[in-house]
């Protein structure tokens, strides 16, 4: 009696568990169907810098709060990575912004017009500070020159007169104000377009100032090759590429006392308790020292619109003038709390979105 | 009897080798094995040290997400600000920006901490609170336009900082060069916590929400990206189980043994161990750019996933089903059964624990996964949006929880390192209930031979 109950309990579990699986294939069925039915995208599509992303996310959010339109999707991944996107092509599945921290080049016009895509909107949002930042407890980083950046990290340097692969381990190795501690530096790597602004306005200047620019040119290298020369980096285990984040830098920074990282300074404004700030040229890092063009290190933030989009992808444009706008963008607005600073040219480019002035 | 212990009998031990003392090599031999035994008992207490330790961070750091700090504010809805014409056309209202609503707050603040000492000034009080109010006060007086003119009392969300203040996250010495908050506001908050209009209670928001741009951690939520879990789930469920357990079928029960059978056999055993990072790129290559699907929506997230799945359930379906009898089958053919009969009414009854259990751990396996979806744009500030209906759930731009934990630990504010973690412990318990589930199945449809 009890087994043949407990067979018939079995066989009643087996046809459910049948049914259940007819019932998931007419679902899959169905759910086949319906994909190819609806295609058509309302919310706007970015991605790009992951500088400009946290800008980005908040504008979408409070894009979202104020209008009827869905929240607009915002991804990371780079300048670069990015851009190379947005130049895939016109059309509903490719994106329609591309964040981007530094100006749009012909590389990727040329890209763009292969593929299509040929009336773009530059926008620029407003300017990012690139700021030196050391563990807090660390070795007191607290004043460099881009001269001290280029003789710690650059790959050949300047010593007595003579171009030499750099032989400093120690900072106080040229400059005795630095603290004797070996040197250490995570920087950002080639995707980012962070690295391209430290390059140029760091290595580069710092490269000119301590006269190893001259010397190579006097050593017989065209100008182009004494350029390369001087924002190649020591690599070797002393300067660091970091692929990843800023949070990635934190945590590297956080387990090496004697390493110096470069960070966004909204990042740096968000974690002053894990970090101190090193001046550049005499100049702290904030949003006014930038935004009066005092501190050396800073740079243009922008994102690209593609203009094919707008009428087709709803919200696109109206998500573009409201990131512009003063509530916003202004000195006082959201992205301005968070560490952007304003674009004292703003209503220019209010104006160039309206007209939908293409590159 | 005296006789029989004293004189050695044929068998024993030689003189000198006494059973009650070991000699030499036995003594080693003994040795060894007890050495063994130490060494596995190591092994296994090194691995729930490990995972203790574990268990215990991420509970220690993922704990306090669950928990929100919210300040209780009466808010006058000033009509003159909000409704100008006095018409309450809903248009119009929906004309002053969640920016508009800012000031009423400012106000309800300076109003609320009127009779508290304060060293905190009246353009700074805010900084207390989430800059997600005005979008909360904008969404009621929308909702109800009746409220205008009237004083209303809200729930807000606190800032960041002040919430890791209740948390003791934050301390008064981090806040000396923070420009988010001063140590003045912390003596307000000391006070307000004191009249009870502060308090720290459970967040049910962590778990139903939507993620929150950077600027606001403390509105962030896991909720759009457990649904966007969901579906994708549901599409690797409809479509891996059914192709995956035909296909082992038929290749265990009906295809004839022959180099080509081997050959799929071997490309199948390989697809397993192929990182899962390259089906995400097989993904956006396929579906996105050939297909045409849409970027960072559900479907392709599940189609990808199921391409991952796929050789983990076909490799489980076939070991279950290579481990039923082949008297059943010969039993089943002996009384007149054909070939599928027998498959589908002997066979595959008996192998479906097997076929769960592997389907369930295969699910687990893209529950967890994060790689793939990096690829086919899940990862970034996507789960803002409840899906509207079973369609947009699979069509609409959504994230999965692992990618949200990504995006959430990579982020600037400290905050959201700590909704990480409680991101894990909701993953977690996912994976855990699915592995039990496995286990029930399992024991429940056993059967033994």
């Amino acid at each position: 009696m009890v087994t043949r109950f407990a067979r018939n309990l079995c066989l009643t579990d087996w046809s459910i568990l049948m049914s259940i699986m007819k019932l998931t294939a007419t679902t899959a069925v169905f759910a086949a169907l319906s994909a190819t039915a609806v295609f058509a995208r309302d919310n706007v599509q970015v991605a790009g810098s992951s500088t400009v992303l946290p800008y980005a996310a908040i504008v979408a959010e409070s894009f979202g709060e104020n209008f009827d339109f869905p929240t607009p999707v915002i991804e990371s991944g780079g300048s670069s990575a990015g851009l190379k996107r947005f130049c895939e092509g016109v059309g509903e599945n490719t994106i329609d912004i591309a964040n981007s921290s530094r100006p749009i080049r012909e590389s990727d016009l040329a890209l763009c017009t292969e593929n299509g895509v040929t009336d773009i909107i530059e926008v620029r949002i407003g300017y990012d500070g690139i700021v030196f930042a050391s563990q807090i407890d660390g070795p007191e980083f607290t004043a460099f020159e881009a001269a001290d950046i280029f003789n710690a990290l650059g790959a050949k340097v300047l010593v007595d007169g003579a171009i030499v692969d750099n032989p400093h381990t120690q900072w106080a190795d040229f400059n005795g104000d630095l603290p004797a501690v070996d040197i250490l530096a995570f920087i950002p790597g080639t995707k980012h377009g962070t690295r391209e602004v430290f390059e140029e306005k760091v290595l580069m200047q710092g490269c000119e100032t301590t006269g190893a620019m001259q010397a190579m040119i006097d050593g017989g290298m065209s100008e182009d090759d004494a350029e390369d020369a001087c924002i190649e980096v020591r690599g070797n285990g002393i300067t660091v590429d970091i692929d990843g984040d800023y949070t990635e830098t934190l945590a590297r920074i956080a387990s090496n006392p004697n390493g110096i990282g470069v960070f966004g300074l909204a990042f740096y404004e968000n974690n002053t308790d894990s970090l101190k700030v090193a001046t550049v040229g005499g100049v702290a890092p904030n949003t006014e020292t930038i935004a009066a063009g005092v501190y050396p290190v800073s740079r243009p933030l922008f994102f690209f619109i593609k203009k094919a989009h707008i009428g087709v992808i709803p919200g696109l444009k109206e998500f573009a003038e409201f990131f512009v706008s003063d509530e916003i963008a202004g000195p006082d607005g959201p992205l301005s709390n968070y560490g952007l600073v304003s674009d004292p040219e703003l209503s220019a480019t209010q104006e160039a979105i309206v007209n939908e002035e293409t590159l | 009897m005296t006789d029989a212990t004293t004189t050695p009998m044929a068998g024993r031990p030689a003189k000198g080798k006494s059973l009650l003392k070991a000699d030499e090599r036995t003594r080693k031999r003994n040795a060894a094995e007890s050495r063994f035994k130490a060494y596995g008992l190591a092994a296994v207490l090194v691995g729930v040290f490990f995972l203790l330790a574990l268990l215990w961070a991420i509970v220690q750091n993922g704990a306090p997400a669950f928990t929100q700090t919210f300040v209780n504010l009466n808010v006058e809805l000033d009509e003159a600000r909000l409704d100008k014409n006095g018409n309450r056309n809903i248009d119009d209202i929906k004309k002053v920006s969640t920016f508009g609503y800012n000031p009423l707050i400012k106000d309800a603040l300076i109003r609320a901490t009127a009779d508290m000492q304060t060293a905190v000034e009246e353009g700074e009080l805010d900084k207390i609170l989430s800059s997600s109010v005005g979008a909360i006060v904008r969404d009621r007086v929308i909702a109800n336009p009746d409220l205008i003119g009237q004083s209303v009392e809200f729930r807000f969300l606190a800032s960041s900082r002040v919430d890791g203040y209740l948390k003791g996250r934050v301390s008064r010495e981090d806040l000396v060069r923070d420009k988010n908050l001063d140590a003045a506001h912390l003596d307000l908050i000391d006070l307000m916590v004191d009249e009870g209009s502060v308090e720290r209670v459970f967040n049910w928001d962590f778990i139903t929400g939507l993620d929150a741009s950077e600027s606001r951690p403390e509105q962030a939520g896991i909720g759009v990206a457990m649904l966007g879990s969901l579906f994708m789930m549901l599409v690797v469920l409809v479509l891996a189980l059914p192709i995956g357990v035909a296909a082992s079928i038929y290749l265990e029960e009906f295809a004839k043994q022959n180099r080509f059978t081997d050959l799929i056999e071997v490309n199948i055993s390989n697809l397993a161990a192929v990182p899962s990072i390259v089906f995400g790129i097989l993904g956006l290559a396929v579906f996105i750019q050939f297909a045409h699907l849409p970027q960072s929506a559900p479907i392709v997230g599940g189609l990808t996933l199921t391409l991952m799945t796929l050789p983990t359930i076909v490799i489980s379906t076939r070991a279950s089903l290579k481990s039923v009898p082949p008297s059943i089958r010969d039993a089943a053919l002996g009384v007149g059964a054909s070939k599928m009969q027998t498959v589908f009414h002997h066979v595959l009854p008996l192998a479906m624990p097997g076929i769960l259990t592997g389907t369930i751990i295969g699910l687990a396996q893209a529950l967890g996964e994060t790689a793939p979806l990096l690829l086919i744009g899940m990862v970034g500030y996507i789960a803002t949006n409840y899906p509207d209906g079973v369609a947009s759930g699979f069509l609409d731009p959504n994230s999965a929880m692992p990618a949200q934990i990504y995006e959430w630990a990579k982020r600037a504010d400290p905050a959201y390192y700590e909704r990480a973690w409680g991101g894990i412990i909701i993953l977690l318990l996912f994976l855990m209930t699915m592995n039990f589930i496995a286990i029930i199945l399992r024991r429940r449809f056993e059967r033994r031979w």
